[in-house]
């Protein structure tokens, strides 16, 4: 109780505070102005690019990098100075095959890394159930270098979480994952955000960050190119569009007609169209009714927003 | 479906609990790894039975009594410089040192237990050494404190040299020249045969080698029951502070 409780007033402070954070490895690859804020009790995602800059963010706010300038508060600490004090409160899942590797003893079983880490904090998981949790019941007598990359994956995160982090900085934790697996960290990463932990996490999956995230912050070639709640950045009502399917070849220069004013449809592959850029109940009831009249059946039809991946594609298209 | 209580803890463990998990650590992947056993256990007791039973070198009599010192220094190397230099140099490249660093366990904390899962590993390795040395009819002398300076001072100076390889080098180079190093100090430390078999000049600069300082220290307590000369004793100790002072300069986490 006393530890909810504690958590309970961080929430107030943002847990993670980056602010004009530079680390130059050369005149083109690093980070150049990265701000954002992580509050605990949410799930905050960095999303970017191959290169763009999350790792180096991450690894900078767990102490494992020195910025060039720029400021990093971490649970109001500074991650490099205050390195000692701040890493008992930390639970770090480096990514998977990055500059850093796995971080783990090669020839040490599964059961005996947890056991280490878990010594090496006042309030572990119970390791039993963190195994069972995560499915590494079967593999608890293996090396790690005999895992498969998921059961690693799972390893690394469960080395992450087993000293019960008040912020904790996953780097990619659903890379390689199953299904199932990637649901149970789905599921780890919410009661986390319940139980009050502040979550920092980078995907290139942004159907998992649109789900999962309360707040993203996309990165673009080492700048913060955009940030807010995946809602937030969907809103935009002028990117609403109607998909629907019918024999190919309609004649779109009559249904467009009768649509409202400003609005086009095209024929985006042979008997899949599209109408756009705007949609709403009028145009809709265009559609439908031009299709009757052409004696056709609109199928599939769907209106939908633009999704994260859009918006995505859109703010980090003209780089590389 | 278990449920875990995830809500955040208080942070680090008591030091002494996290020193002594990583202690665990560190013994049981030093006695794990077939590599390690062959350098550290197998090496010194075949080299000390085949020195001690077959007509190799023109040594001085009773054979066992002239080999036993400098097996123990190889002994003391094999562990506190070669295997721990080969282990931290990958256990570096693996990253795990950088993960270790997110953990609350400091790198004070991690030397403390490297050090002594090498001071534990020593013990057993001393122990069936001597045990082997006794059933081949081996008659020691001399102060046990001794011995036991010389060897502690070795294995802080060898564990100085180790770790500024580890952490300096690429681990491939660890390897290849912490063997190498390894194999050279067994040529002219003094285990195969006297120093005193090298002319002047190669002998006084074998003696400055920490190995050939170690066996030859060793030698005037356990064959003569004499104290150990001033100069071993200062070549060594000037080996660790010189050791320890670059590994504190130029040792790389990652
Ligand atoms: N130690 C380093 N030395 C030189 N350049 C580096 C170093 N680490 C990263 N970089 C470069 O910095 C840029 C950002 O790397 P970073 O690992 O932060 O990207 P990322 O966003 O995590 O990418 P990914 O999605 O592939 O994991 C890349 O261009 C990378 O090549
Ligand atoms: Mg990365």
């Amino acid at each position: 109780m006393l530890l909810r409780g504690r958590a309970e007033t961080c929430r107030v402070a943002a847990a993670v505070e980056v602010n004009g954070l530079v680390r130059r490895y050369s005149p083109t690859a690093g980070i150049s102005d990265v701000s954002f804020t992580a509050p605990a009790g949410a799930v905050t995602a960095l999303l970017g690019r191959n290169g763009a800059g999350k790792t180096t963010t991450v690894e900078i706010c767990c102490g494992l990098r020195r910025a060039d300038s720029g400021q990093a508060r971490v649970l109001g600490l500074d991650p490099a100075r205050d390195h000692r004090k701040l890493a008992p409160r930390l639970g770090v899942m480096p990514q998977a095959g990055g500059s850093g590797a796995s971080g783990v003893y090669p020839s040490a079983r599964v059961e005996e890394v947890l056991a280490l880490y878990a010594a090496m904090y006042a309030d572990p998981l119970p390791v039993e159930d963190l195994l069972e949790r995560l499915d590494l019941r079967r593999v608890r007598r293996t090396t790690w270098r005999r895992l498969s990359g998921g059961e690693q994956q799972r390893v690394s995160l469960a080395l992450a979480l087993v000293g019960r982090p008040a912020v904790a900085f996953l780097d990619e934790p659903s890379a390689g994952l199953d299904v199932h697996a990637r649901h149970t960290t789905w599921e780890l990463v919410r009661e986390l955000r319940s139980a009050g932990v502040a979550i920092i996490l980078t995907t290139h999956d942004l159907a998992e960050a649109a789900v999962l995230a309360d707040a993203v912050v996309i990165i673009d070639a080492g700048r913060v190119v955009a940030s807010g709640s995946p809602a937030d950045l969907t809103r935009d009502a002028s990117a609403r569009g109607l998909r629907f399917e019918a024999p190919p070849g309609l004649p779109l220069g009559d249904l467009e007609a009768v649509l409202p004013d400003g609005a086009s449809a095209q024929e985006v592959r042979p008997g899949h169209y599209a109408v756009g850029p705007r949609v709403d109940p009028d145009t809709v009831a265009a559609v439908t009714a031009w299709c009757a009249k052409q004696g056709v059946l609109a199928d599939n039809l769907t209106t939908s927003s633009r999704s994260l991946e859009d918006v995505f594609l859109a703010l980090t298209a003209e780089s590389s | 479906m278990t449920t875990l209580d995830l809500a955040p803890g208080r942070g680090a463990a008591p030091r002494r609990r996290a020193y002594a998990a990583q202690t665990r650590m560190e013994l049981r992947l030093l006695l794990r790894n077939g590599e390690q056993l062959l350098l550290t256990m197998i090496i010194p007791i075949a080299l000390l039975v085949l020195f001690a039973k077959a007509p190799i070198a023109d040594v001085p009599k009773p054979r066992i009594d002239f080999v036993m010192p400098g097996i123990l220094g190889l002994a003391v190397m094999s562990t506190a410089f070669t295997g721990q230099a080969i282990g931290t140099g990958f256990e570096r490249r693996y990253g795990v040192l950088r993960r270790l660093s997110t953990t609350p366990l400091s790198r004070a904390g991690l030397l403390a237990a490297k050090t002594s899962a090498v001071v534990l590993v020593e013990t057993l390795q001393v122990g069936i050494l001597c045990a082997i040395g006794a059933a081949l009819g081996w008659s020691p002398h001399g102060n046990a404190g001794d011995v036991v300076g010389v060897l502690l001072l070795g294995t802080a100076c060898f564990s100085a040299l180790g770790l500024l390889m580890a952490g300096s080098l690429r681990a491939e180079a660890t390897l290849a020249g912490a063997n190498l190093l390894y194999l050279a100090q067994l040529g002219v430390g003094g285990v195969a045969f006297p120093l005193s078999d090298l002319s002047p000049s190669q002998r006084h600069l074998a003696e400055l080698l920490p190995l050939g300082a170690m066996s030859e220290g060793l030698r005037h307590v356990l064959n003569r029951g004499i104290g150990v000369p001033l100069h071993d004793w200062v070549t060594i100790a000037v080996w660790a502070v010189a050791g320890a002072v670059a590994a504190s300069r130029w040792f790389r986490w990652d």
